[in-house]
């Protein structure tokens, strides 16, 4: 069964998304936003050789916004029955009823809506076109490289591909119909050694790799994915905590993204206007290192986190969050931006089942100059962080603190292996200590970095 | 009699409903999922209606409802699993996703389902009126009350946003050895934050709520709308004073109730008998064996009166149970889907949950607790020259292989000669699950449930659970402050 989606599929579906339009002015809202997702999903997972789930299924959801009198209600549905999907427009209308007027909640001024979709190329045939036994084929493989690397790989959490593909429309009485269809494949594999380096607290060691990309043939292989997830859960066998101090810290791509992704959760018009960030009235200063530049480019061919239209309706357009150390935008969504009485940057990304809200599309932290090796060369001593954990983050003061696990950086290279520890500091002092950002930007993700450096922060352990 | 959905509630596939299923039918689509050789099959029908109501400055800016409604069908063969779903209950949409999850087994002789019998269920969460019929003015009256109550608590309150979130799920499994099981199970949460702003430093703080009740929930001590408020604004005020925390290894108390989320992390998620099946758990193979203090028992109970982790049945059939985990120190036993039990050759522990009809089960906690110890609170406080009393939690997290976990405090403050001094800013511990049970050295006699807010996911899934602990002393664990 191919999942192909093809354009005549986007076609029909920005036809359905109209159509509901048109039932919620029949059902008396005075305006309405209906957002319509189809797709399809396959993930297989084998492990110790053998598959462990094959799940395959298609669906469907209508989200609907509507508005009565300046109120408004937030509903959605997976009861596509066409009397159901009815009563289910005219229970919205009726529960808008419940809600209190909103100025700023109002549907986008008409000339801020897209006019046209542009084709950012995110699409690919050959992703909607893999079948169950082809993924295997693919886990084996990577299962099979990860557990031969190394004779003390002795277990596994198994290896799993899976794909998404499906299609997006959205239409509203304002005027904006649109829609894109998408794909998106990934492989992970998690191997396991057993570590009896403290006899009196044997443990396991897990470790991973993985490779995504909206487009098949630009997937890392298998076994090269295997391999390298077998040599990172390898190295860190005999982990062990180190004394508490402060020191400087070395952040992976692999962990320095939820540091990106963190600034963004207090540089958005939302947590501005809700003064839910310590970064409130900061625009136009300093809020990190010169060598900071953070970009948000929906724009970018093929990129995971590309869109053509907004979760508005608006044009998508490249945003400077940080240019330099200087807070230069924060993102914004209609609603935010009318909050705060600025434009909204096209930021407004939408689920199912919600209100629209800012959102990233590919956020990145611009890469620097020089080699990883050279940048823990220039380090000396200090922690290289690989993984962390945990939530640790204050939005309204930018406490931080998260357990985090590593290598520990001596003469400049990496030595042993460092688990169950905390780094910490405050994350106004974290941004403006970032003192060397590396030049191995990893894209494979949608919010992305290269490794980078921060001079100093509290690492508790013994 | 389990909770009944009013009419306009009431699943499709219930019988009168427009997709009423009933065992004949269900055993016909049971054979197609098993024609290509599984071993078993289930069938998991799910109809979900939930409606929030949120506010923010002042106003109930928006209300929300959605309704969800599908079939997920599972086919087992050996350790593998097959697994399709539609939103769609059509026949032939049902057969197809039967025969695409059937897909698994590729031969042998096919099993034939066995002619399906109704479970007989307890009630652990008997609801009247679920709160989704009641008038949605009394709804938005608890938040505007929550309201008034945190601004009203001082002046020094700059903010508070409110949220009502409310659930009624209506179940049917069937499952090829002749099990059919319906429930309705009714879910509401409700939370408060506050933030607090002076001289330039702002707090925040928050509270919240529920279970499988119905608006008999606000009628409890303490539990009304007006006391979330407040206690929201108590921990903002209190926080505004916050120092920064130290950082090392020092004793740790934890307050009854909440702090049952650091059992969760630390013990419960080793014990899903999944990850003891692959050896891939710290627990492997530790069955009989002392994992923690020995003033320590452990148990995962479903069967708790109306507490948000509670289930009469879980999401393949088997009745909802307390099982003892751990016994005085003592691993007695994991918690059990059926995969796993069959693995174990034992009953299933009525531990099957997943999130919706789109995911296949597996073994979660319901509602995760650790039993009272001898020890008084005072006592427990009073033994500490320094350290931290932890009070209140955002969540944690574990790596189940090397059972190593964290989690975060947002109202914590210093233990100094014996006494609770100043408040500390937000702060991570860090420690090793067994390590950490096995340096349980005062346990209180103080157990409490906690409020029904906690939400566990695991590999994608959330599912809603409970947790419960008195004080806890722990003799060392790492604190993440800045204060090295």
């Amino acid at each position: 069964m191919s999942a192909s989606v093809s354009e005549s599929v986007v076609t029909e579906l920005v036809e359905v998304a109209k159509s509901i339009v048109r039932l919620c002015e029949l059902a008396g809202a005075d305006a309405s936003e209906v957002l319509v997702k189809d797709g399809s999903e396959l993930t297989v997972k084998v492990r110790m050789g053998q598959p462990e789930l094959v799940q395959e299924a298609g669906s469907r959801a209508v989200g609907l916004r509507v508005f009565k009198h300046g109120r408004r209600a937030v509903t959605y549905t997976s009861d596509l029955r066409r009397h159901a999907l009815e009563s289910f427009v005219a229970e919205s209308v009726a529960l808008a009823a419940l809600a209190e007027p909103d100025e700023h909640g109002r549907l986008p001024d008409p000339d801020e809506l897209a006019r046209e979709v542009p084709d950012l190329d995110l699409y690919d045939d050959a992703v909607a076109g893999v079948d169950a036994a082809w993924a295997m084929k693919q886990c084996v493989a990577g299962e099979a490289a990860a557990r031969g690397f190394d004779p003390r790989v002795t277990n596994s959490e198994g290896a799993t591909w899976s794909r998404t593909v499906g299609a997006t429309a959205f239409a509203t009485s304002g005027g904006f119909a649109g829609g894109f269809r998408g794909s998106y494949a990934s492989f992970y594999v998690e191997p396991l050694c057993d570590d009896g380096s403290d006899p009196a607290n044997p443990k396991k060691r897990n470790g991973y790799w993985w490779t995504a990309d909206r487009f098949l043939a630009r997937l890392d292989d298998p076994e090269a994915v295997g391999r390298e997830a077998a040599r990172r859960t390898v190295a860190t066998l005999g982990s062990r905590k180190i004394p508490t101090q402060e020191c400087a810290v070395v952040f992976d791509p692999e962990v320095g993204r939820s540091i990106v992704g963190t600034v963004f959760s207090v540089a958005n018009g939302s947590s501005f206007w809700r003064k839910s960030t310590y970064l409130l009235d900061r625009e136009g200063t300093a809020v990190a290192s010169p060598l900071v530049t953070i970009t948000d480019d929906p724009h970018l061919p093929r990129a995971p986190g590309s869109r053509p239209f907004d979760g508005d309706g608006l044009p998508t357009r490249k945003n400077v969050l940080v240019r330099d150390g200087v807070l230069e935008t924060v993102l914004c969504d209609v609603y935010s931006a009318r909050k705060l009485g600025r434009r909204s940057t096209g930021s407004a990304g939408r689920g199912i089942g919600g209100n629209p809200g800012p959102t990233t599309s590919n956020l990145i932290l611009a890469a620097g100059t020089g080699t990883r090796a050279a940048l823990l060369a220039d380090t000396g001593r200090g922690l290289y962080v690989t993984s962390m954990m945990g939530f640790g983050f204050n939005p309204v003061t930018g406490d931080f603190s998260r357990g985090a696990q590593g290598f520990w950086i001596e003469a400049g290279e990496l030595t042993f292996p460092v688990s169950e520890i905390t780094v910490s500091c405050n994350f106004d002092d974290l941004l403006k200590r970032i003192d060397r950002v590396a030049e191995d930007l990893d894209l494979r993700s949608s919010t992305a970095c290269a490794t980078f450096r921060v001079s100093h922060m509290t690492v508790a352990g013994t | 009699m389990p909770t009944v959905a009013p009419p306009e509630l009431t699943a499709p596939f219930a019988p009168g409903g427009e997709n009423a299923i009933d065992a004949a039918l269900a055993q016909r689509l049971l054979s197609i999922a098993l024609e290509s050789g599984g071993d078993s099959a289930d069938l998991y029908f799910e109809f979900r209606v939930t409606a929030d109501y949120s506010l923010q400055e002042e106003q109930v800016k928006t209300v929300g409802r959605g309704v969800t409604l599908g079939l997920g069908v599972r086919v087992v063969k050996g350790d593998a699993t097959g697994y399709a779903y539609t939103e769609d209950l059509a026949w032939e949409r049902m057969a197809h996703a039967a025969r695409i999850a059937g897909q698994i087994a590729t031969g042998g002789g096919a099993a034939r389902p066995v002619a399906a019998h109704t479970v007989e269920l307890p009630d652990f969460y008997p609801v009247a009126r679920p709160s989704l019929v009641e008038a949605p003015a009394d709804k938005l009256a608890l938040l505007r009350a929550a309201d008034r109550a945190a601004r009203a608590a001082d002046p020094r309150i700059v903010k508070v946003e409110a949220s009502f979130v409310e659930q009624l799920k209506e179940i049917l499994v069937f499952t090829s050895d002749g099990t059919m099981a319906r429930d309705v199970l009714p879910l509401l949460r409700f939370g408060v934050s506050a933030v607090a702003e002076q001289g330039g430093k702002r707090q925040g703080g928050s509270s919240g709520g529920g279970g499988r009740y119905g608006l008999d929930y606000f009628a409890q001590a303490e539990k009304d709308a007006a006391a979330h408020g407040r206690e929201a604004a108590r921990i903002a005020l209190a926080m505004l004073d916050a120092r920064e925390a130290p950082a090392g290894e020092m004793p740790v108390v934890l307050g009854p109730g909440d702090s049952g989320i650091l059992l969760h992390e630390a013990v419960g998620h080793g014990l899903e008998a999944d990850f003891n099946r692959k050896e891939t758990s710290n627990y492997s193979g530790q069955l009989g064996q002392l994992v923690a203090s020995p003033l320590c028992t452990v148990v995962d109970d479903g069967t708790i009166g109306s507490s948000r982790g509670s289930i009469n049945v879980d999401d393949e059939g088997s009745p909802g149970r307390r099982n003892v985990l751990i016994e005085n120190g003592i691993l007695v036993g994991y918690m059990h889907d059926r995969m796993s039990a069959r693995h174990y050759q034992r009953a299933p522990s009525g531990n099957g949950r997943r999130e919706s009809f789109r995911s296949m089960p597996l073994p979660r906690m319901t509602n995760t607790l650790l039993l009272a110890g001898p020890h008084g609170h005072d006592e427990i406080v009073a033994s500490v020259k320094r350290g931290i009393y932890a009070r209140r939690f955002s969540g944690g997290q574990v790596n189940i292989s090397n059972g190593d976990f964290v989690f975060s405090l947002t109202e914590s403050y210093l233990i100094e000669d014996g006494k609770l001094t100043a408040p500390l800013k937000g702060v991570n511990l860090i420690g090793n699950g067994p390590e950490v049970l096995r340096k349980v050295d005062m346990l209180g006699s103080d157990y409490q449930l906690s409020d029904g807010i906690w939400t566990c996911g695991k590999d994608g899934q959330s599912v809603p659970v409970g947790v419960g602990t008195p004080s806890v002393r722990i003799a060392s664990i790492t604190v993440g402050g800045t204060q090295a």
